[in-house]
């Protein structure tokens, strides 16, 4: 089994949620942090088996979640959310298309911090909320929709670079071969 | 349609989340230190890699840049001891009035400076954690500021690190008192999520006489914030609650954007 992608995957994400703890910039610039972990999720939903997008799921919200004043646990569900759709439907979606990307991107950072404090909010907790949110909501959605064409690229480049792709199976069987002549 | 084994996933995900989020708090906070422990390689290279460029910075400075900030310094030291030897005189006085009056005496506090290693990733906390933890005494509730004021409280305490809660987030309501003729109190409490310099002081008199420009203080009620802490300065106010109440929006003297050291209140 090619275990390169998921450790790519997951490695990615935990250097990603790093990032998003330790970079300023974005929010000095912004007033709001861009998430990559919906991305990923859509990467991996398109690319990698079920496995790796559960593992996803559940690290990538885990470790988002320990450094975060959240609830351990609240992020797994909406990236779980986005990706096991997106991973069922993922023959009829053209991932190539940068297009295509950008729309999942955006998409699926949208939803992610919407589940998120729905979430939150159902469970009695009381985050930040106000007209201030709708800004940082849209700032979430563009930086995903950027990013995702970005990830794509890189992982895709990553992948040609140090991964290897199974053999494919031929035709040819040395059990089935026809001897001519007698033995 | 869908294969057995994607339901599988999707339940034992959706079992792992439930089960998380039902686990009790003290269950919790240990296995989100314990998870949040393994950033802490990480937060080591960070830091040394931000330290590189002002180690750098500081050995290609000119000599005579150098000999001027020696020269600055030396006075700034004069006027800092001159000084002490007036807070000296003054802390004495006080100590014996405090003695003639029968008063209790104000417990000193300890200071202990720390580093700003991260902030919460999600956008809706205002969260902080510093590289200080239950080693070096730090306990939870324990007030943290910086030279111009108050920024927050510890919330959680790990080993190596600690989370502090800011003012403004919704977890951190300190009581508040105003340094005017009426000496009216209130209560700081969150403001919207994306101005971080400008918080709500809130439960004031409808008679109180606020004016801009007013400086905000720790109030000492509560117990958790010791009394006169600056925390900022009066923007607006305006009368609420058909005018059976008073509003003012205050100005943070710290800049909560941009912490890097921070100081922790030890008892």
């Amino acid at each position: 089994m090619n275990f390169f992608k998921p450790v790519l995957i997951l490695g990615f994400a935990f250097l990603a949620v790093f990032g998003e703890a330790v970079l300023v910039a974005p929010r000095q610039l912004l007033g709001a942090q861009v998430d990559l972990l919906p991305v990923l999720m859509v990467y991996a939903a398109l690319n990698a088996d079920i496995v790796t997008v559960s593992l996803l799921a559940v690290l990538g919200g885990m470790w988002f979640d320990s450094l975060s004043a959240n609830p351990l646990g609240v992020t797994i569900l909406p990236l779980m959310a986005v990706g096991f759709p997106v991973y069922l439907q993922r023959d009829l979606i053209l991932r190539g298309l940068p297009f295509a990307q950008l729309v999942l991107g955006a998409a699926a950072s949208a939803i992610v911090p919407a589940l998120t404090l729905l979430i939150l909010l159902n469970g009695g907790r009381q985050p930040l909320v106000g007209w201030g949110s709708l800004w940082q909501w849209i700032v979430m959605t563009a930086g995903g929709a950027a990013a995702a064409p970005v990830v794509f690229a890189l992982f895709e480049w990553f992948s040609h670079a140090f991964g290897y792709k199974l053999r494919t199976e031929v035709s040819f069987r040395l059990d089935r071969e026809i001897h001519r002549g007698r033995k | 349609m869908f294969k057995q084994k994607n339901y599988l996933a999707l339940g034992a995900v959706v079992l792992v989340a439930v089960v998380l989020l039902s686990l009790p708090t003290r269950a919790t906070s240990r296995l989100k230190l314990a998870v949040s422990s393994w950033f802490l390689p990480l937060f080591g290279l960070a830091s040394a890699g931000q330290q590189l460029p002002i180690d750098l910075a500081d050995n290609v400075l000119p000599r005579r840049e150098l000999l001027h900030q020696i020269d600055v310094l030396r006075r700034e030291n004069q006027q800092l001891k001159s000084q002490a030897v007036q807070n000296a005189a003054v802390s004495r006085e006080n100590d014996q009035l405090h003695t003639l009056l029968g008063w209790q005496r104000t417990v000193p506090w300890k200071l202990k400076l720390a580093n700003v290693v991260m902030r919460d990733p999600a956008n809706w906390w205002r969260t902080v954690q510093i590289d200080l933890g239950s080693r070096d005494g730090i306990q939870t509730n324990q007030p943290v500021l910086t030279t111009e004021g108050l920024i927050g409280r510890i919330s959680s305490v790990s080993y190596l690190n600690s989370q502090v809660v800011l003012i403004g987030d919704r977890a951190c309501r300190v009581s508040a008192i105003i340094e005017n003729s009426t000496h009216d109190m209130g209560i700081v409490s969150a403001s919207g999520p994306l101005d971080h310099s400008l918080v709500e002081l809130g439960y004031l008199a409808s008679s109180a006489n606020l004016k801009p420009g007013q400086s905000v203080l720790t109030s000492g009620l509560g117990g958790v914030f010791p009394k006169g802490i600056p925390i900022g300065r009066i923007v607006s106010a305006q009368s609420i609650e058909y005018g059976l109440a008073t509003e003012a929006t205050v100005k943070l003297n710290a800049n909560l954007g941009a912490l890097e050291q921070v100081w922790v209140l030890i008892k």
